[in-house]
């Protein structure tokens, strides 16, 4: 269903995006695609001319079952914060948040399930951007501001955000979030290779894409001593993320709205 | 023709210097929002429109109303509107310039907010809006402009403005259609997302558009020598009669969707709005309020003898637009995100700067509607004498 109306969309010539995701795709296409490939290919397999031409489509598994979040680790969420220079206004009402934990009943508002197994009871969920492959937030932009690259990616671009926040009323998952005030003075030690960020746009998790262009995992997925997330790409079907789903059962963020999230839950 | 804008009473001049005072304090808070950002709002995370939007959301209809006047005077040569068609279309021009400063003052970034027109985005609701309010205001200008001059020399309208005019109708109807769009096109926000949402925008935009015309027609009346004629009056307050059945009738079929389906995510909604969820419920005493004050109205309105007395009917505009000033310019907006995403109740309520800019930008649209109601009825005074 997604894809069909996107198709329209572009064949109407409704698609403004197309333009930007094909720019961006001859821009960075190359060096990006191929190391992603490389590593969702697999050791011991040569990277060839058709893997490099599949089409890649990016996607997070987080296993739920190894995430001890509810026993109060944070790592994820610790380097998440630090190297994106993500302010601590503590949970007031001017909060930004990338990645947080959420109580599983919140998390999947829509599964409610008076009884259910012990251990999913009040256990503590890793939420963040779903990097949909649907995204309402790219459709309702004015600007473009939030786009989607070709693998899949939702992207922010902070200088041409007029921060209307239309971006925020159309996302079901509470991903984003608005710079009410200037975060800078908020921000614990800034790290210089990353952009802080002004007073006034919106911002995201973008599954570290500035790693992934240079063939790095999302910090998160590096920084979880369980090995709870697994990051790759989905249209390979020897990829780890498509190993897991395969023999695995999983769940994802209210899929009944057709935005098509991208990160998979194993329960 | 400004000319006359410039010449008045000593009642006119501090009316204006009334509202120049409260113009000047919500642009000195303007000015802070601008340095602090808009955190200085009770927006938040969770509720990241508020009374901006919500205001923006009402005037619009407000602004469409004029249709109201100008449909039956052009298309069906309804000979008692016109005297009060002009004050329609300067009610929406003023109206639309509101509705304008209302999405700026919500931007983060309003020095970007050309943005929209340098990256032209089809698939934004957002950009159809923008560009459906800037036709109406041209098309109204033009209007206004045109039919004020010939009257001033006492000849009739040039020809080609008669199209102009036909087009401003569908216009009209598509500022409010598309404003719902901006809503009701959402999946992940249930509240908003229901196909009665554009008829119920405009139902009640023609019912409480109207009320205002006729408030300020009455107004008029006691204020200068302009009389808008029995007639006019009361076929205003038989639209009125209408708009307003149709608005309660579509707002009762949502209940009865949202409650009899009791679907959660649907219900969580209405109940916060009308009952309070989790012991929240901030908006409720607003909307039985405005409950009350739309039965109090269509108690008055339903009456042909309560409606054609003039003293009842001045009770029913003024509930009729408060009952719609709160339902869509506080409880629609807002309750669309609560609960969050998340399931939770995380209410909002406006700052005092929030309040004041907001109450800046009425000023500004009741000094536009002022200094326009003068120029046309000073045209027309001069014409009588
Ligand atoms: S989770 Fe929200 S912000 Fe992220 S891509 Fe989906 S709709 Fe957009
Ligand atoms: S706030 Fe920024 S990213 Fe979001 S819709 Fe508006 S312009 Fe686009
Ligand atoms: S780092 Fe791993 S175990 Fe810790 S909260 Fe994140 S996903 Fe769960």
């Amino acid at each position: 269903m997604s894809i069909s109306r996107r198709t329209i969309l572009k064949l109407a010539g409704l698609t403004a995006l197309g333009v930007t995701a094909e720019n961006y795709a001859s821009a960075h296409a190359g060096s990006t695609t191929a190391k992603i490939l490389s590593k969702a290919v697999g050791a011991g397999k040569r990277l060839t001319k058709s893997n490099l031409q599949q089409k890649v489509r990016l996607a997070m598994v987080v296993d739920l079952r190894k995430c001890v979040a509810d026993q109060g680790c944070t790592k994820c969420i610790d380097v998440c914060n630090k190297a994106h220079n993500i302010p601590d206004f503590g949970d007031s009402k001017d909060a930004i948040k990338w990645i947080w934990k959420e109580p599983y009943e919140n998390a999947f508002v829509d599964q409610e399930n008076f009884y259910m197994r012990d251990e999913f009871r009040n256990k503590m969920v890793p939420v963040f951007c779903n990097n949909c492959d649907n995204p309402p937030c790219v459709e309702v932009c004015p600007t473009q501001a939030t786009f989607q690259r070709p693998d899949g990616i939702v992207m922010m671009d902070w200088h041409r955000c007029i921060g209307c926040r239309y971006c925020m009323a159309a996302c079901p998952y509470g991903s984003r979030s608005f710079n009410w005030r200037d975060p800078r003075p908020f921000i614990r030690d800034i790290n210089p290779d990353y952009p802080t960020r002004m007073k006034g746009v919106v911002e995201k998790c973008t599954w570290c894409d500035e790693r992934v262009d240079q063939g790095l995992l999302p910090l998160c997925v590096e920084a979880c001593p369980e090995k709870a997330m697994v990051f790759g790409n989905l249209n390979d079907p020897n990829s780890e993320v498509r190993q897991l789903l395969k023999d695995n059962f999983s769940v994802r963020r209210k899929p009944g709205l057709g935005t098509s999230p991208e990160v998979y839950y194993l329960v | 023709m400004i000319e006359h804008a410039f010449r008045g009473s000593k009642k006119y001049w501090s009316w204006l210097l009334f509202l120049a005072l409260i113009i000047l304090a919500g642009f000195y808070f303007y000015m802070r929002q601008f340095s602090y950002g808009l955190g200085i709002t009770g927006m938040s995370r969770n509720v990241s429109w508020g009374l901006y939007i919500a205001q923006f959301t009402f005037i619009v209809g407000v602004a469409a109303s004029a249709v109201m006047v100008v449909l039956p005077y052009y298309l069906h040569d309804y000979k008692a509107f016109g005297k009060i068609t002009i004050l329609g279309e300067f009610l929406a021009i003023s109206s639309v310039i509101m509705c304008m400063l209302f999405v700026f003052v919500d931007l983060g970034q309003p020095f970007r907010v050309l943005n929209i027109f340098l990256y032209p985005t089809f698939h934004s609701l957002m950009f159809w809006d923008v560009v459906a309010l800037t036709g109406y205001l041209v098309l109204n200008v033009v209007i206004t402009r045109v039919t004020l001059a010939a009257e001033r020399n006492s000849i009739p309208p040039p020809k080609w403005i008669r199209p102009i005019i036909i087009i401003s109708i569908p216009w009209a109807i598509s500022i409010h259609t598309v404003t719902a769009f901006l809503f009701a096109g959402l999946a992940g926000r249930p509240f908003w997302l229901t196909a009665v949402l554009a008829p119920r925008f405009l139902a009640s935009a023609f019912s409480a558009g109207p009320a205002l015309l006729l408030l300020l027609c009455l107004l008029l009346r006691r204020l200068t020598n302009f009389d808008a004629g029995e007639e006019a009056i009361k076929k205003l307050g038989l639209i009125i009669t209408y708009a307003m059945c149709v608005n309660v009738f579509l707002i009762l079929m949502e209940f009865f969707t949202t409650f009899y389906s009791h679907i959660p995510e649907d219900a969580a909604h209405m109940q916060y709005l009308y009952f309070g969820l989790d012991g929240k419920a901030r908006l409720a005493p607003w909307m039985w309020t405005s409950a009350i004050l739309a039965i109090v109205s269509l108690a008055i309105l339903l009456v042909p003898r309560a409606r054609r007395n003039h003293r009842t009917l001045i009770v029913a505009c003024i509930a009729v637009f408060l009952s719609i000033w709160i339902d869509k310019g506080l409880g629609l907006v807002i309750t669309g995100f609560i609960p969050s995403p998340f399931g939770k109740v995380i209410q909002y309520w406006p700052t005092l700067p929030e309040t004041l800019i907001a109450a800046g930008i009425w000023a500004i649209g009741v000094f536009f509607i002022t200094i326009f109601y003068k120029m046309a009825l000073s045209i027309r005074s001069e014409l009588e004498a």
